[in-house]
């Protein structure tokens, strides 16, 4: 399984003005790792792929917002 | 071709946490009269000008990317540890939507950048008179940038780049005296 998010730490200089934010992330959602869907996938059930907007749970990709979360 | 050297041209340093200054600091990074502009107007001018000035528009094109650098480096110094709620509170609400913490060639109204805030008319004097209006349009907006934070350290910064403007107008009004001077032309009446 593929991370979702990548985390890096980005360089805190000694004379910053704010606050440092020490770890940052970028968004590694499923279609990036997979080249060309492959057929016959497992597939949700239809009332659960309207919830996930996908129908396939290889290629559900959550996203939790960074409000209120110091980032 | 460039050579670069890793260091900016003048130590930038940030004291206040103030990400409202960076939505302001975007005028000079990406606006009608800022640094951006600046270098692309005299880099690109000075293919078609009298050789007698080219080597000025070099130098002092290639001089305003090292302010661009120094400005980068204040927007980024102020925004990069800027949480969310932050960025909305101190109105970089639609930056953040539209750019995370990217910086991006905009003005401070959030006005992207084009070519057409710069010229090229191919009239020497046309063209340096533009230059010299730039110059003083950059100092103008150095001075209310300056009015718009009590930082003094950034403060430092930006009247260091308010200086360069200066200079770099003088220098642009003594290549207009340059092209006005006749005293090399052998005149035969």
């Amino acid at each position: 399984m593929h991370p979702q998010e990548i985390a890096w730490y980005p360089f805190i200089g000694p004379c910053d003005p704010c606050p440092p934010i020490t770890c940052k992330t970028y968004s590694t959602p499923p279609h990036l790792f997979m080249q060309f869907q492959p057929p016959n996938m497992p597939q949700f059930s239809p009332r659960e792929a309207l919830f996930h907007g996908t129908l396939w749970p290889a290629l559900y990709s959550p996203y939790e917002s960074k409000w209120g979360k110091g980032r | 071709m460039w050579v670069y050297e890793k260091k900016l041209q003048y130590p930038v340093r940030v004291s206040k946490c103030d990400p409202r200054m960076a939505k302001y600091l975007l005028e000079q990074y990406g606006g009608a009269d800022g640094e951006l502009s600046a270098a692309l107007r005299y880099l690109n001018q000075r293919y078609t000008i009298p050789d007698k000035v080219i080597g000025l528009l070099n130098d002092i094109g290639t001089e305003e990317f090292a302010h661009l650098e120094m400005i980068a480096t204040m927007i980024y110094k102020l925004t990069k540890d800027a949480t969310v709620e932050q960025m909305d509170a101190q109105g970089l609400g639609e930056y953040y939507v539209a750019h995370d913490h990217a910086l991006f060639y905009q003005n401070a109204a959030g006005v992207p950048w084009t070519a057409a805030y710069i010229q090229a008319k191919g009239d020497p004097i046309a063209d340096l008179y533009e230059d010299i209006a730039a110059e003083e349009k950059a100092r103008a907006t150095y001075q209310w940038l300056i009015d718009m934070t009590d930082d003094v350290d950034l403060q430092d910064g930006l009247k260091f780049l308010r200086e360069r403007e200066i200079i770099h107008s003088l220098r642009f009004r003594e290549a207009v005296e340059i092209l006005k001077d006749e005293r090399d032309n052998k005149k035969i009446f």
